[in-house]
């Protein structure tokens, strides 16, 4: 426990030492739910029968924090190319706690955005109780985790920085719409149903929403899956991402 | 009666072969050595001779291709855990955080290591702690510096908050990898001038590669690789001894008269002026009294290790060329 913390603190620490990288932090998620939202309630609202602006605002909450978190994890590329893992991989603790340290570390880096995110919420007036706060502060954590365990498992196999810039908007950006980021997903045509059920950032948004719409009447319109079903399927994902992903980056990190 | 058993070597390398993804030949091929509790020893060679390698594979941190290797009595596959909590590192390229101050970096590696429990901040750490950074950093002369952050420290501070990190968890082999590129004299002297009271007082065992052959001349024993394979091994006089061999230089403004005389007096010699006369260290006294030529020139050549290692080396890159 002491070397998980450890490993999360150096990563929060680099956070907050870099005021360029935190201001964009919290600028980002702002313009786009801002410009996207208010557009699409303009031209979809009134059709969609719902409020489109609460429907972005969830949709890049969760999304925000998956890709923020899955991104993050690209710093143990950075680390080796630093050549700062090999202080941390001879040290005498597990694999699995090296790499759980860094997804907390991750995890805590980008769980800022989000309270930014719920922060303009207000701003934007969207209509945000106390219990629903809680219930996304709770989402938002388990978001990360996954995003960072899937982050994980997509790097593992890479080598260098440039290859995971590459490779992560490749990944990323088709489950913007694929987890129904910006659109609803019913009615989706079968190839692409079942291409969305496969999207882990899905399950993100879907638990994001799950927080959002307690009580809400909106709710059949626009969550998908039960939080229980959401939270089964998200600990199975990580579960299988950080054991997988850790294998093989260990593996990779050894055999050269 | 008690019956002991002599110590286990502190690193027992055996038919050690590693060959990277991709590559043609191996990096390390099929080396063979021991190291004994409490020795200096050093690992010599060119660059891309395999010595990082090596003490990559020793340190657990490359999976070796085959061959087997034990680390204070402990096998490197079956028990990496135990390895790398019995050895400390400076590696050849700065392995530091620099978005941290040098005590952030120290405390970082304490944790890491389960020296001390996990605090946010240096205040909060453990009085033991405290102390034991205050002593590290004051003998390095790091003192005035440990709170700064690493990316203002120079390429030597840099070094030196790299040792007092190696060292905080008291390892019984300290590897150092090249840990003198970069530093300036008097930044090396101090360093090895720690290391050795250090080495004195722990009784730490110490394995260097390095390309400056001077530090390699204190250590108990030496290798010397050369394409993944050791090439010559044994004590710095062995080494010398079995390669290169001692001579003196003589010379005269009458050269025709001097070679006729070494010819006359069947010394072996070789040149044409000045002469190298091929003489065990014992006889030059004799060898000199019995040349009546006057003599402009009298020099005796010691051979040092830097000669040594650079026949070795020249030698095992002809062996190649030939066969």
């Amino acid at each position: 426990m002491n070397a998980i913390l450890t490993i999360a603190q150096r990563d929060l620490n680099k956070l907050l030492r870099d005021p360029v990288r935190l201001l964009s932090t919290f600028i980002f998620p702002f313009i786009f739910m801002a410009a996207l939202g208010t557009t699409m309630q303009a031209s979809l609202g009134s059709r969609a029968g719902f409020d489109f602006i609460a429907f972005v605002f969830t949709g890049v909450y969760g999304q925000t924090l998956f890709q923020s978190a899955a991104m993050g994890l690209i710093s143990l590329i950075e680390d080796r190319q630093n050549d700062f893992s090999q202080e941390i991989f001879v040290a005498p603790i597990s694999r699995f706690s090296i790499v759980l340290g860094k997804i907390v570390g991750e995890t805590l880096v980008a769980l800022p955005q989000g309270l930014a995110i719920l922060a303009f919420a207000f701003v934007l007036r969207v209509p945000l109780g106390l219990p629903q706060l809680g219930a996304m502060l709770a989402a938002g954590l388990v978001i990360c985790l996954l995003g960072a365990a899937f982050g994980l498992l997509v790097l593992s196999n890479l080598s260098s920085q440039r290859a995971a810039q590459q490779v992560f908007p490749f990944i990323l950006l088709p489950q913007f719409f694929l987890a129904g980021v910006f659109t609803p997903l019913q009615g989706l045509p079968w190839y692409l149903d079942i291409l969305s059920r496969l999207s882990p950032m899905r399950y993100a948004v879907d638990l994001a929403r799950n927080a959002f719409y307690i009580g809400n009447a909106d709710a059949p319109l626009v969550v998908l899956e039960s939080a229980t079903m959401n939270l089964a399927i998200t600990g199975a994902l990580f579960a299988v991402c950080f054991t997988v992903g850790t294998v093989l980056f260990v593996r990779a990190e050894r055999n050269r | 009666m008690t019956s002991t058993s002599p110590p286990a070597p502190a690193i027992e390398v055996l038919n050690l072969v590693k060959r990277y993804q991709k590559a043609e030949t191996n990096a390390v091929d099929d080396i063979s050595f021991e190291v004994g509790s409490g020795e200096f020893f050093a690992l010599l060679g060119p660059n891309g001779a395999g010595k990082t390698t090596t003490i990559s594979i020793l340190t657990t941190m490359l999976s070796p291709t085959s061959g087997t290797v034990r680390i204070a009595g402990h096998d490197l596959d079956r028990e990496p855990s135990e390895v790398r909590r019995r050895v400390g590192i400076i590696f050849q390229r700065p392995s530091l955080d620099l978005n941290l101050t040098g005590e952030e970096n120290v405390r970082f590696h304490s944790i890491l290591y389960g020296l001390y429990p996990f605090r946010p901040t240096f205040r909060l750490m453990p009085g033991a702690y405290r102390r034991q950074l205050a002593d590290l950093a004051s003998v390095v002369e790091l003192d005035g510096d440990i709170f700064k952050p690493v990316k203002a420290y120079s390429g030597g501070m840099r070094r030196k908050l790299e040792i007092i990190r190696s060292l905080m968890h008291h390892p019984e082999v300290l590897f150092l990898d090249e840990p003198t590129v970069g530093l300036d004299p008097a930044s090396r002297r101090n360093l090895w001038q720690y290391l050795g009271e250090e080495r004195a007082r722990t009784g730490t065992t110490v394995l260097l590669t390095t390309h400056y052959l001077d530090e390699a001349e204190g250590a108990d024993r030496v290798a010397i690789l050369n394409r993944g394979t050791i090439v010559s091994l044994g004590t710095p006089d062995t080494v010398k001894a079995a390669l290169v061999h001692h001579y003196v230089l003589v010379d005269s403004e009458d050269r025709v008269r001097l070679d006729r005389e070494l010819r006359a007096l069947d010394i072996p010699f070789s040149g044409e002026g000045p002469y190298r006369l091929q003489v065990e260290d014992h006889d030059t006294h004799a060898a000199l009294r019995a040349i009546s030529t006057p003599l402009t020139l009298v020099r005796t050549h010691t051979p040092s290790l830097e000669d040594a290692y650079l026949e070795v080396i020249g030698r095992s890159e002809g062996e190649e060329v030939t066969g």
